[in-house]
């Protein structure tokens, strides 16, 4: 596959699987976890590399899960002693994020990690550094993705029944017996192996306009929460796609661009929705 | 037999007791309310014996067994302002949501679920709303679709937040008809439940609340001027069943 082509799938993939997530965000009305998860990740990041004095993905993996599960515990638990929910989360994502930052710059400086590489991404350098599967050369943070990717909607899956019931209607989830926390801890486990996943590509600030915009579009879209998913999948990968070539036609940043795209894909979606439309509600407002 | 039995609950806010020595018992097959003033704790006392908030202390029986939710005998319908109606899901969609707990893990609603869920529309008189955005329905309409998700949970006890607040005539004349029915299959329905007036039309069995049981039983017993004015409290307009109004105080 070409350089361009790596890109583009890595790209969608990003789309793709902070979509799918990303829809549970919306509907639970939790998108400023997305974005506290995002960037606490870079201290599981840092972390892991301390550890494991290695930059491969799995330990990126393991370490940014578990930061990103002690991001949402804290957070709940300093809501619970008190404190406001939103004022929890600032608290808690931005001393997070703030120690990886000095960690960074502490010891790791003369690695593949800087500060500026961790908020932004950089896409461009992705297709160079790969590893053989099967005989194919593939770049490790595709490969990476693909399988977060299919995680995600493997997971998705086997509890769509229970993750939309304790979306909707917690208090019912728990009379039925089902593990209500058990199900919110999966949920943001997948948001953190999605941001990882993610990070190399876009980075800490815009993989949360990947986790929260295209989820937004689709929820403008439909009433079917199954059909919101795959809309948001769709709005997620052309976002990368127009994102990637209005880069190349601006000689811009990709991540920038691909944030950008989303946010007119949104503002799009918001006019010309066929459901939810300001036109059409406009429309329907001048019938009756 | 005892459709619920509760001993010694405890709720505490912040380490403020909330409900205080709780103690009650609801028998089997009846129509019980539960009445207080605001803040008497009605809504966290079925909270809290579901297990949706932490109890400070507390033993639950259901139909004499410890209160477990995999034994699948408790229905439970909540405050219509609960949950989020711009939720994107349609009338049949939430009414199946009822049927999760027998569904069970990694399985799809049956063509049998499907088939209860709009037996429930039906019966409810929303068949002709099944594929309606939930936000498109009118109160009265929402407030059917959860007793229609109460009833395809097939449970023996259930639990009802109000459900008759800011419904129409015609929609609480659906509910009440439906708890009867329910009640006539033998199942106990236990209402939180705010309207003096028809308490004693609506309910054989009444349990007064405020923060602790002011007084618990067949309500033409407690159903009394003496105890609702020591639940209440202060001032209470009172509604006789006959319909002049008195003031207590």
């Amino acid at each position: 596959m070409t350089y361009e082509g790596w890109i583009l799938l890595t790209a969608c993939l990003v789309g793709i699987s902070c979509g799918m997530v990303g829809c549970f965000l919306i509907v639970r009305r939790m998108t400023m976890l997305a974005d506290a998860i995002s960037h606490s990740v870079l201290l599981g990041i840092v972390l892991a590399f301390l550890v494991a004095n290695s930059l491969n993905g799995i330990y990126m993996l393991i370490g940014a899960t578990i930061i990103g599960l002690v991001t949402t515990f804290a957070i709940q638990s300093l809501h619970n002693s008190g404190v406001q929910e939103d004022a929890s989360i600032g608290i808690v994502f931005t001393t997070f994020f703030a120690i990886g930052v000095i960690l960074i710059s502490l010891f790791a400086r003369d690695v593949h990690l800087d500060v500026e590489h961790a908020l932004m991404g950089e896409i461009a350098f992705i297709p160079w550094n790969t590893y053989t599967v099967f005989g194919i050369e593939i770049p490790k943070a595709t490969g990476m993705l693909l399988c977060i990717t299919l995680f995600a909607t493997l997971v998705i899956s086997m509890f769509y029944k229970e993750l939309k019931l304790t979306s909707f209607d917690a208090a019912l989830a728990v009379t039925l017996g089902l593990p209500v926390a058990l199900i919110h801890y999966l949920l943001m486990g997948l948001v953190s192996i999605t941001a990882v996943g993610s990070f190399d590509a876009v980075g800490a600030v815009l993989v949360v306009s990947m986790l929260v915009v295209p989820g937004a579009c689709a929820y403008l879209m439909t009433d079917r929460l199954s059909v919101m998913l795959l809309y948001s999948c769709l709005f997620g990968a052309a976002s990368a796609v127009f994102g990637y070539y209005g880069a190349l036609l601006l000689d811009a940043s990709i991540s920038g661009s691909m944030s950008a795209a989303g946010g007119i894909l949104f503002l799009l979606t918001w006019f010309f929705s066929p459901r939810y439309g300001l036109l059409r509600r406009f429309r329907t407002m001048k019938t009756s | 037999m005892e459709a619920l039995n509760v001993k010694d609950l405890q709720v505490a806010y912040d380490r403020k007791a909330v409900l205080d020595q709780v103690e009650l018992s609801i028998p089997q097959g009846s129509l019980t309310a539960i009445v207080g003033p605001n803040g008497a704790g009605k809504s966290t006392l079925i909270k809290a014996i579901l297990g949706m908030l932490k109890r400070s202390s507390g033993h639950i029986s259901i139909l004499g067994k410890p209160y477990n939710p995999k034994n699948r005998n408790v229905g439970y319908v909540p405050q219509r302002g609960s949950v989020d109606w711009d939720f994107p899901t349609n009338a049949l969609d939430v009414i199946l949501m009822g049927r999760y707990g027998h569904i069970g893990w990694f399985k799809r609603p049956s063509k049998g679920d499907i088939a209860l869920a709009k037996e429930a529309l039906h019966k409810l008189g929303m068949a002709d709303y099944a594929d309606r955005q939930i936000r498109q329905l009118s109160g009265g309409q929402q407030q059917r679709i959860f007793l229609a998700r109460a009833l395809v949970q097939d449970a023996e006890v259930y639990f009802m937040d109000e459900p008759f607040v800011g419904v129409d005539a015609k929609t609480e004349k659906a509910i009440i008809d439906l708890l009867r029915e329910l009640k006539h299959k033998g199942k106990t329905v236990i209402v939180v439940h705010h309207d003096l007036q028809t308490v004693l039309e609506y309910f054989d069995h009444t349990l007064l609340l405020n923060r602790t049981v002011i007084a618990n039983g067949p309500t033409e017993q407690v159903f009394t001027k003496d105890l609702l004015q020591k639940t209440y409290g202060g001032t209470l307009a009172f509604f006789s069943p006959t319909g002049d109004k008195r003031v207590m105080s």
